[in-house]
């Protein structure tokens, strides 16, 4: 049993979207061309969540990819919420003053983000209220705070990043009389999530990256070919820098049980999330926080199993490492992408699949008569064949699902394999995380022109 | 062969390269005594021709037919080896422009009897072309065509596909709904009749080098003094470039650049060997411009070709790209023309190819050749880009460049052919890249009223631009210069681009009357910007004088009149129709039709008193003009200058520097280019938003709007003002077209053209500006007329429109043109005569369907809503576009 070609691409296109920036029109000169991005699940429901937004009040657009582990709570809620905290955290002194009176006299606020959504992909409506209230507080005190210092980026960042991990803590801490409210900031503390996230605004290209998601930068050579430029560092038990640096933050008695099997405390494969009280809460108030909590909490065998060797806690950091990038013109296009991506595909795949997809470059020999005896029947059998050929390849309008079609389908020739990708769909909910994880993809294209 | 010949050029372009010919200069000295002995140059020559191929040949050939024998043609590599040798070798009529038509005509006559004169095989076969349309909308396309064909006394036959099926076996017709017969066209063997041109062109005397590449054109104080050669230099007097694809680049060598505008394009044909049954010699050759290809007889097999969708530009960087780029048979790009071949002719499946042969072929930014005189450079002159037609035109325009090299202008007016309607904007290379990609497919695309290119637009705008772009308005561009079409009112859509071809009526029928109606009643401003605007003063009376003797009106009026006059060329033809204002006893301002500039400014620059007493400058971009028309333009204008406009104290044709909201120094002239009462601004650029806004705003209680070209088009063209460039242009005289009043032969001076216009009063004209007022003709089912369309009376052939609208007014289509009177018996021209005129019959030929007229002579006075005084009705002499 094989899916047809038809299936193959109902399953790929259902979550691509893709986000033009509005032609240019003689005042916009936006860096960025436009964007393609989609999501392949493994687990049912994904884990992962995407976000994009351009961000209004100050210049420049957020692009992030967001993996969730024990769930997707976590994921969904740092996908509706981080690019406001970015957003807040980039905002002058005035325009946060104004803001403020806006709310504090009912009237409409002025819009911080534009968000670029799928269809799918949804924000919580009975949260909203709770949300705003934090992000609210937040403003509040950048406000009080006022340095009167212009706002670094890589420090908005930061400060945003480390600011809604806090509140996702207090917010579970605190809980809330509603009880549906009350299991979810619940879900989400216990929860967690990588982010990987972009902010571009002109030639100037911040990544802030949290866990083991991954920014890559795609650049043309001179000749043309195509290579990668990692812009984050993944936090995991592969990067020595992430080891050290646990193991500075905590006694050297413990120094042998921090990492084990290449995992945090030999449970969590990222050190760095969001959410993942249970790395980050001393035992007592995780033991207190599940006690008072909704029975389902109580029920649930995960939350209530406290971490081995945990003294000193917290083990866990939502901060990122932000890294820098001024745009050059050969810098083409920047891909994010979660580690299911990665774990498929080397970035140099991804740099050569992606640039020539957004190039439109394919190698085909060309073919010459020669001293052949060729018709003309012949030759246009010949020409329709390779024009169907190339056609397949070039069916995706969207980058991510290009990319997303190689990393499923490819064989070992590097080239898309439609039975292997057949094969791969076709598996059943409770095999194919076996066999892939969650896949989460943007590719942002740059205009060169401009930069 | 072919390869030889690339290998061969190869080495030209590299000599013809001054670094690369330093240093190999002594290898090249032994080189070359291995070769044959070539003859050497002659160290003077009265005409240069730089390349070999049919346009050079042809050229050549003309010139030692009108008795010049002093001429030396260069070729870099050999005789007819550029595109002329590859090319398909059709020589097809049927053609769209009528300039066009006619050079193909004379073309096709040439190398019918070429063979006989110069005894070298042409391979003139007349064959007969049959062209197809897959389309209702295609057919008509033809139909246009034929009625051109018909009254220019070229047989031809709209037939149907039945009947197409019979002229050609092979054809397919399951999806023709008709097609156009025209049995005198013809194939030749296209590098063959460069050769025999050539040869006849020697025996007249016409040195000819090959191998011999031209590295550049020595000037000096703005004329052609000579060559310089990779085989030494030659002094001349009259360069003439046709070195077809590297023209360009040619112009770009001299001491001072003469900007082409040609882009090249790969061009792809197939050739097979015979069929089974070869085909007959002289079975017509098949045009299907909707399946995109042409397809002809080949030695028994075919030749296919066509304009693909998606051209490959080629040599955007210059001509050393051709050492790397090797021109290779690109099989997957011809695939949707071979796909196209296969549908058209389901029999050839089974033919064996030959070769796919790749032929760069030359493009212009508007589909129209290249030629006339440099207006920078004297006895620099240009034949090149020729579209891929250059065998039709070949002959034609080889011999319209004699002429204009002989006798100063060619027999016909080439005006939309002169290099001259071309600005240096033009000759961007990444402009023309975008757009010869876009003319490459048009080759094979409906031609319908009313087109505007795509591409290298919003070059040129007036700083309204995105004032006017947001409020809704549709552009289209002349001279690189955006113009308002018509502003679309909030809420309404219009089809996109590809529904609105029509050669019905246009879905923007109601918007443009909404904006006639409201220059009628109310009031309306147009951003006129783009048209050309010189100053022109001295410190003395010599600007005066200057402009008495250019211009047949007689200038010396008070200091703020504005007179509108013809600039006459010696036979009183129209070289410009402009209006001159006179700012002060010693300067003038002058403004004159968009694609003026180049053209104006260089024949009055080179008509420049020697001693620079007299100072020019071209002030387009200085100013901005708001065009206010309407009867309340005069309340908008006075509450906002608080200055009395009214006739009494402002009369028309009167200019005058005034105030209006805070800006100060507006040159506010009472002319309106309509016929409506009006006035045109005059803005610093600086103060263009500033005014605009304030008209609008102080305009909202009289009920001003935008309006556009279209609006200001019907509204010229219902008042029988006629236009240059479209309606008037060197071959018409004022006497004409009923602009006696605008000659002043009594003026005291003399003036260019004088003669002949004092001949034409003396003993009348030979054609005459009419109007025609449709009369059966029903607006919402009937094809709309355009321009081009013949005019009969009393069932005979006398004329040509010039250019039409509906006039909103009148309810009724109104066509201009010129009316002759062809001698019955033998076709010479007589004079015409008002009684002439009046006595006729009138019918106007649309595609082939005949619609009754009623010519008249003067515009109708009861559309004027004011009285006019008897200087008002000067003003309708004078419009432009």
């Amino acid at each position: 049993f094989y899916l047809t070609p038809p299936q193959v691409n109902s399953i790929l296109k259902a979550n691509e979207y893709s986000f033009k920036v509005p032609e240019f029109d003689g005042k916009n000169v936006s860096s960025i061309l436009g964007f393609d991005s989609n999501q392949l699940p493994a687990n049912a429901p994904i884990e992962d969540r995407r976000s994009a937004a351009t961000c209004l009040q100050t210049r420049g657009m957020l692009l992030g990819v967001f993996d969730g582990h024990a769930g997707c709570a976590c994921a969904q809620a740092v996908s509706e919420r981080l690019f406001y905290y970015i957003a807040v955290s980039l905002l002058p002194h005035e325009t946060l003053l104004e803001i403020e009176n806006a709310v504090e006299s009912g009237r409409a606020l002025l819009p911080i983000l534009q968000w670029h959504k799928h269809p799918n992909d949804y924000f919580s409506k009975e949260a909203s209220k709770l949300y705003f209230n934090s992000l609210r507080t937040y403003w509040q005190e950048l406000i009080d705070l006022n340095t009167g210092e212009t706002t670094d980026v890589k420090e908005a960042l930061i400060n945003a990043f480390k600011r809604l991990d806090n509140d996702i803590s207090l917010e579970a801490q605190v809980g809330d009389p509603n009880s549906f409210l009350n299991y979810l900031v619940l879900r989400v503390a216990f929860s967690g999530a990588t982010a990987c996230v972009a902010h571009v605004d002109g030639v100037d290209l911040h990544v802030a990256n949290t866990g083991d998601s991954r920014a890559m930068l795609g650049v043309q050579e001179e000749d043309g070919s195509w290579s990668a430029v990692n812009l984050s560092y993944d936090h995991n038990a592969q990067n020595e820098h992430e080891i050290e640096r646990v193991k500075m933050e905590h006694p050297k008695s413990e120094e042998k049980n921090l990492v084990k099997q290449d995992r945090l405390l030999g449970l969590l494969m990222p050190f760095r999330a969001f959410g993942d009280v249970k790395f980050k809460w001393s035992i007592e108030l995780q033991k207190r926080v599940v006690e008072t909590g909704p029975d389902q909490l109580n029920d649930n065998e995960y939350t209530k199993f406290i971490p081995p060797n945990y003294h000193t806690p917290p083990y866990l950091t939502a901060e990122p490492e932000v890294i820098y990038h001024r745009l050059r013109p050969q810098d083409k296009f920047l891909v994010l992408a979660t580690d299911g991506l990665w774990e498929t595909m080397h970035r140099q795949d991804v740099a050569r699949i992606v640039g020539e997809y957004l190039s439109g470059v394919h190698h085909q020999q060309p073919i010459a008569v020669g001293g052949y005896k060729v018709t003309l029947g012949q030759m246009h059998g010949l020409l329709t064949e390779r024009r169907a050929r190339i056609s397949s390849v070039f069916e995706d309008q969207n980058a991510a699902t290009h990319l997303i079609r190689h990393a499923v389908g490819n064989n070992e020739f590097g080239t898309v394999d439609h039975e292997r990708l057949s094969k791969m769909l076709s598996l059943p909910e409770e095999l194919a995380r076996m066999y892939r994880d969650d896949m989460t993809i943007i590719v942002v294209q740059f205009n060169s022109h401009v930069i | 062969a072919r390869m030889f010949l690339r290998l061969l050029s190869d080495v030209r372009w590299r000599a013809a390269n001054p670094k690369w010919r330093r240093m190999t200069c002594s290898q090249r000295g032994t080189s070359t005594t291995a070769e044959p002995q070539q003859a050497p140059l002659p160290a003077q020559a009265q005409v240069v021709i730089c390349g070999g191929g049919i346009m050079g040949t042809s050229v050549a050939y003309h010139l030692s037919k009108m008795g010049w024998k002093d001429i030396v043609l260069l070729e870099q590599g050999r005789l007819a080896a550029g595109t002329t040798r590859f090319c398909a070798g059709i020589v097809s009529t049927a053609r769209h422009v009528s300039i066009e038509l006619k050079m193909a005509d004379y073309s096709n006559k040439l190398y019918q009897q070429l063979e006989e004169e110069t005894g070298i095989k042409t391979g003139y076969v007349r064959t007969g072309s049959i062209s197809l349309a897959q389309t209702q909308d295609r057919l008509i396309s033809l139909k246009r065509v034929a009625s051109s064909l018909n009254v220019m006394g070229i047989p031809c036959e709209i037939i149907t596909p039945k009947q197409a099926a019979q002229l050609h076996p092979l054809i397919n017709i399951h999806d023709l709904v008709g097609a156009i017969y025209v049995p005198e066209d013809a194939v030749v063997s296209s590098a063959n009749v460069s050769l025999a041109l050539a040869t006849a062109a020697s025996r007249n005397g016409v040195q000819i080098h090959e191998r011999t590449s031209v590295s550049h054109v020595t000037i000096q104080k703005g004329r052609v003094t000579g060559v310089e050669t990779d085989r030494g230099q030659i002094g001349c007097q009259y360069f003439v470039n046709c070195a077809g694809q590297w023209a360009y680049e040619l112009g770009h060598s001299g001491e001072e650049t003469v900007n082409i505008p040609v882009h090249a394009c790969e061009h792809f044909y197939l050739l097979t060997h015979p069929l089974k049954e070869p085909l007959a010699s002289n079975i017509p050759t098949v045009v299907d411009p909707d399946g995109r290809i042409y397809i002809r007889n080949w030695q028994g097999g075919i030749l296919s070709g066509g304009f693909e969708k998606n051209p490959k530009p080629l040599f955007t960087e210059g001509r050393n790209q051709l050492e790397i780029h090797n021109l290779q048979e690109d099989w997957d790009h011809f695939e949707p023309l071979l796909s196209s071949l296969l549908r058209r002719m389901p029999d050839l499946e089974a033919l064996q190819i030959m070769q796919l042969v790749n032929c760069p072929e030359s493009f212009t930014p508007d589909m129209r050749c290249v030629m006339g005189e440099s207006p920078t450079v004297q006895g620099y002159f240009v034949l090149a880009g020729m579209n891929s037609a250059g065998i039709s035109y070949g002959g034609g325009a080889g011999k319209y460049l004699a002429e204009w090299m002989v006798n100063g202008y060619p027999s016909e007016n080439v005006w939309p052919l002169d290099l001259k309607r071309f600005g240096a904007l033009q000759s961007s290379r990444t402009f023309l890249r975008h757009r010869v990609m876009e003319v490459m497919p048009l080759m094979c695309d409906l031609k319908v009223p009313r087109w505007d290119f795509q591409t290298g637009r919003q070059l040129r705008t007036s700083p309204l631009y995105d004032r006017l772009d947001a409020q809704g308005a549709r552009w289209m561009e002349k001279h690189g210069f955006e113009r308002v079409k018509y502003f679309v009112p909030p809420g309404k859509d219009l089809l996109d681009l590809e529904q609105s071809k029509t050669f019905y009526k246009p879905d923007w029928f109601d918007i443009v009357g909404a904006e006639v109606k409201c220059c009628k009643e109310a009031v309306c401003v147009i951003d006129m910007s783009s048209f050309t605007k010189f100053e022109i003063s001295s410190t003395g009376d010599q600007a005066l004088e200057f402009l008495q003797y250019l211009f047949s009106n007689d200038l010396d009026v008070p200091v703020g009149h504005v007179v509108h006059t013809g600039m006459l060329n010696e036979k009183g033809g129209y070289e410009n129709d402009c209006s001159i204002a006179r700012l002060s006893k010693r300067s003038f301002f002058m403004i004159s039709p968009t694609d003026q500039q180049v053209h104006c400014w260089a024949w009055l620059k080179s008509r420049l008193p020697d001693d620079s007493s007299v100072t020019m400058e071209d002030v387009t971009w200085k100013y901005t003009a708001l065009n206010l028309i309407g009867p309340r333009a005069v309340d908008v204008l006075s509450e906002l200058s608080y200055a009395p406009m009214t006739a009494e104290h402002f009369p028309s044709l009167f200019c005058k520097e005034m105030s209006v909201g805070y800006a100060n120094g507006i040159r506010v002239m009472s002319i309106t280019h309509t016929g409506e009462p009006g006035f045109v601004l005059y803005i610093p650029i600086e103060y263009a938003l500033h005014v605009y806004n304030e008209v609008m705003n102080m305009g909202q209680k009289y009920g001003i709007r935008n309006a556009g070209y279209y609006a200001l088009r019907s509204l010229r063209i219902e008042k029988f003002f006629a236009f240059w460039g479209q309606d008037l242009d060197a071959f018409t005289t004022p006497m004409e077209c009923g602009r006696e009043f605008q000659v002043k032969l009594e003026k005291g001076i003399d003036f260019v053209g004088q003669e002949a216009l004092l001949e034409q009063k003396q003993h009348g004209v030979y054609k005459r500006f009419t109007m025609f007022i449709l009369e059966d003709h029903d607006t919402d089912m009937d094809l709309w007329p355009w321009w081009g369309e013949p005019i009969f009376r009393n069932g005979r052939y006398v004329g040509r429109t010039t250019s039409s609208a509906y006039s909103y007014t009148l309810e009724r289509h109104v066509c201009l043109g010129f009316v002759h009177n062809f001698d019955e018996k033998t076709g010479e021209e007589l004079l015409v005569t008002t009684d002439f005129i009046n006595q006729g019959e009138y019918e106007i030929d649309i595609a082939g369907q005949r619609f009754q007229a009623k010519a008249k002579l003067y515009p109708f006075s009861s559309l004027f809503t004011h009285r006019r005084r008897k200087d008002e009705v000067e003003l309708s002499g004078y419009q432009q576009e």
